[in-house]
């Protein structure tokens, strides 16, 4: 069960190869910018590329979204086992560019994967998922006895 | 002199933080051809990019819909901010022959570098 929590590549990371200084005062600036949920980083310094995730739900669907640019539909695997959602998945290199050098690198590529634990049961057979924009969105509906319905409580 | 990234708002006299913007992740390539830069902004497509030059600074603009899936969020990872990055072009770059293409929330531009500039062989006679 890795990486529950996102790892996020430090902000600090810009790459001063080539002599270029950087601006000491717009790092930090940065690295106050970035949402609260990056400063908590997993120890697993080694897990590279942890994507972005959201969970929403409603009372009838649970919500995930995965931000995944650049990748193709079926790179990516989508699993359910015991209340967990995985998505994991590998980003290949293309390297449509030949005989190139690398100046600057800070895309990850590789194999990823994290895991969710869901806030409700869902029915596997009704899940549906799309993939646009880089975005991965992933709805499932949540079972019928998971639902919240109204009791009418007497009271005598 | 090359490519050379800047963090936003460095270049430009104005106001730093009118919005909050999130720093795309670059790659750039360089070939004898050219440079070749790949942006990764997730949610972005055509509609939402803007690219704009001017002399040799390169600003990439990505807006994003802020819509969120329906319900409460139960936790939240990514940012709604759309993306902004600013680069100072080598001046060896034909700026007319800059192509763009966005395909899966990345970015690819081609920016080829102009003829004479490429490495070429002088014949002796």
């Amino acid at each position: 069960m890795n990486s529950l929590l996102r790892w996020q590549r430090p902000g600090l990371g810009a790459w001063t190869g080539f002599g270029q200084l950087t601006d000491l005062r717009d790092e930090i600036d940065r690295l106050f910018e970035s949402p609260l949920a990056a400063l908590t980083r997993s120890s697993q310094l080694l897990s590279g590329w942890t994507p972005a995730i959201d969970l929403h739900e409603d009372k009838d669907n649970v919500y995930v979204k995965a931000e995944l640019p650049g990748m193709k539909k079926e790179d990516i695997d989508v699993s359910l086992h015991e209340g967990m959602l995985s998505i994991s998945g590998e980003r290949k290199v293309e390297n449509k560019v030949k005989d190139s050098q690398i100046y600057r690198a800070e895309r990850f590529f590789g194999r990823f994967q994290r895991t969710v634990s869901l806030p409700s049961p869902v029915a596997i057979d009704r899940v549906k998922a799309q993939y646009t924009d880089g975005i991965l969105t992933i709805t499932l509906p949540k079972t019928e006895e998971a639902k919240p319905k109204q009791i009418d409580v007497n009271i005598s | 002199m090359k490519l050379m990234a800047q963090n936003e708002g460095r270049t430009v006299p104005e106001q730093k933080k009118q919005t909050e913007f999130a720093v795309p992740e670059v790659n750039i390539f360089e070939t004898k051809d050219g440079y070749v830069l790949e942006a990764e902004m997730p949610g972005v497509n055509k509609s939402g990019l803007e690219v704009t030059l001017e002399g040799t600074e390169l600003t990439l603009v990505g807006h994003r819909p802020p819509t969120m899936p329906p319900g409460n969020a139960v936790f939240r990872e990514s940012s709604s901010a759309s993306f902004r990055r600013v680069f100072d072009l080598d001046p060896a770059i034909d700026t007319s022959k800059i192509s763009a293409k966005m395909e899966q929330g990345i970015l690819t531009l081609t920016l080829p570098k102009s003829e004479e500039v490429k490495p070429r062989r002088i014949t002796v006679d």
